[in-house]
């Protein structure tokens, strides 16, 4: 099995892009993942999105792609996992090159969520259409009742769900690519229109538009090549059951905690060897769920522990320095390699005034659903 | 929602049937083909207790278009009292009644209007006791 390096990434800016269609916004992040890398040429590439068909009456989205950014006839196959489609991306393109098949490959994701669609709808798909959804169920809905559980059980308070929004604003303040570059205050948060009890719209991640991508290929065909080399030392994916219902304790996320496991376990490090972590909070409650999952803390002390600032950049373990879905924005999609663009320039040193000081080993997580899938990487600077 | 998808769901909307494991004595709604907890693939059929208790429930407040004219609605994750936990809607109640823990009983309800067909969707919500 060949070692699989990250050489190049790119995005574009997340958010309503009004003027630029699904195949210019790939595109761009396409072209600049290749010139930061500076290849040639790519053999193959995979594309993550999770409903073109819904929210731009367009699939088939692979060949597209590769027609508009001129590589046909490479091969190219879109990659599905709801909110975490290009995080599972990313482990096809890992094995593709480990496997020795293929020496270049890109990689990215996409979503256009604000061209007229019924986002609510759209996205709601993603939780069992006959047993959730037809209830009345929404994506808010299903956080709202892991929330509401967690609260109960484990004493989070109103507040530390905020505490998640407003670190994460903070951070997005100082990223040029986030949706939203302007802090939230705890009372913003709170205070804010309630979307499903009890989350308001401040706890929940935009609808948005955007793309990310990057470029693989293996540590010995890297050595041609004068960029900086950011390996992938670990994959794990994971599924659980897709209504939130059937699952023993709705407040834990299996899958998470076995896509990190394995993850752990393939890049022989542990939770406390991360200097970085873009994790999926597409709601308040989830960064909360996923840190415990993930090990940084213990489970039930996710609100505390991130009250007590050990997520903020400066901290113990910083949690999402691009501002994470809820500032960054969450074209879904794109999400998952939006995250390694993140943690490839924080590994780099090249996040500019969001940089984690001496930032060695990366981690990034990416949920589908309520986390009925889950993909966990592990990045390190070589 | 095309009808022959809804007149397949029927027999759990209507009549909350499960299927519990021959094997392991576990009871799933909706029934399944294999079984979740022992891989086994024979089943009894069963029906939900009409009871149970509501695990965790929230206030829907932005709805998807067909339930778009019902919010604020409330959504309960519900234990049924032989074990078996679906979502459900909780009606006939104030918003500040809800809690873990409360006791609920099923109801047969009509869910609301499919948008394009006009098709009335039924199926069940819970309501306190
Ligand atoms: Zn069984």
């Amino acid at each position: 099995m060949r070692e699989v390096v990250v050489i190049g990434c790119g995005m574009t800016k997340f958010g309503e892009l009004w003027k630029k269609s699904l195949r210019d916004i790939f595109v761009e992040a396409a072209l600049k993942a290749i010139d930061d890398a500076g290849v040639d040429h790519i053999d193959s590439m995979y594309v993550g999105a999770m409903t073109p068909g819904l929210f731009v009456g367009q699939e088939h989205i692979s060949a597209l792609m590769a027609d508009y950014l001129g590589v046909a006839p490479i091969p190219a196959m879109r990659v599905e996992s709801a909110c975490c489609s290009s995080g599972m991306a990313l482990r096809l393109g890992l094995f593709e090159i480990s496997s020795g098949h293929s020496d270049v490959i890109l990689v990215g994701g996409v979503e256009k969520m604000n061209d007229g669609a019924d986002a609510t709808f759209a996205l709601a798909t993603a939780a069992d259409q006959e047993y959730e959804v037809y209830q009345g169920v929404t994506f808010p809905g299903l956080y709202a009742l892991i929330a509401r559980a967690h609260m109960h059980r484990y004493g989070t308070t109103r507040e530390q769900l905020a505490a998640v929004s407003v670190k994460n604003h903070h951070n997005g303040a100082m990223n040029p690519n986030a949706q939203f570059q302007r802090e939230v205050t705890l009372e913003q948060v709170m205070n804010a229109t309630l979307v499903a009890d009890p989350l308001t719209v401040l706890d929940s991640s935009p609808v948005s538009d955007g793309a990310a991508c990057v470029v693989l290929t293996s540590v010995d065909f890297a050595k041609q090549l004068k960029v900086p080399l950011v390996k992938i030392l670990g994959s794990g994916a994971a599924t659980d059951t897709l209504a939130l219902h059937s699952r023993e304790d709705i407040t834990a996320l299996k899958a998470v905690k076995v896509s990190g496991e394995v993850a752990y376990k393939m890049a022989g490090v542990k939770p406390s060897d991360i200097d970085v972590a873009e994790v999926h909070d597409c709601f308040s409650i989830a960064e909360i769920c996923v840190i415990e999952e993930l090990g940084f803390t213990e489970k039930g002390k996710g609100g505390p522990f991130t009250e007590q600032g050990n997520t903020a950049l400066e901290g113990k373990i910083p949690v999402n320095p691009s501002g994470g879905l809820k500032s960054k924005g969450h074209p879904v999609g794109a999400t998952g390699i939006a995250q390694v663009v993140e943690v490839v320039e924080q590994l780099r040193g090249k996040a500019g005034t969001r940089q984690v000081k001496n930032a060695k080993i990366g981690l990034t997580q990416n949920m589908g659903g309520s986390g009925a899938s889950s993909v966990t990487h592990i990045f390190q600077i070589i | 929602m095309p009808s022959p998808r809804y007149h397949r769901e029927m027999p759990q909307r209507y009549r909350l049937e499960a299927a519990k494991c021959k094997k392991c004595g576990k009871s799933f709604f909706p029934p399944r083909l294999v079984c979740a907890a022992c891989g086994s693939k024979g089943f009894d059929k069963t029906k939900l207790s009409e009871t149970g208790t509501i695990v965790s429930y929230t206030i829907i407040r932005v709805a998807p278009a067909d339930f778009a004219t019902q919010v604020p609605y409330a959504i309960a994750i519900v234990e049924s009292d032989n074990g078996v936990r679906l979502t459900t809607q909780v009606v006939d109640c104030k918003p500040e009644d809800l809690e873990i823990g409360k006791k609920v009983k099923f109801v047969f309800r009509k869910l609301y209007t499919e948008g394009q067909t006009g098709i009335i969707c039924y199926g069940y919500k819970a309501v306190l006791v």
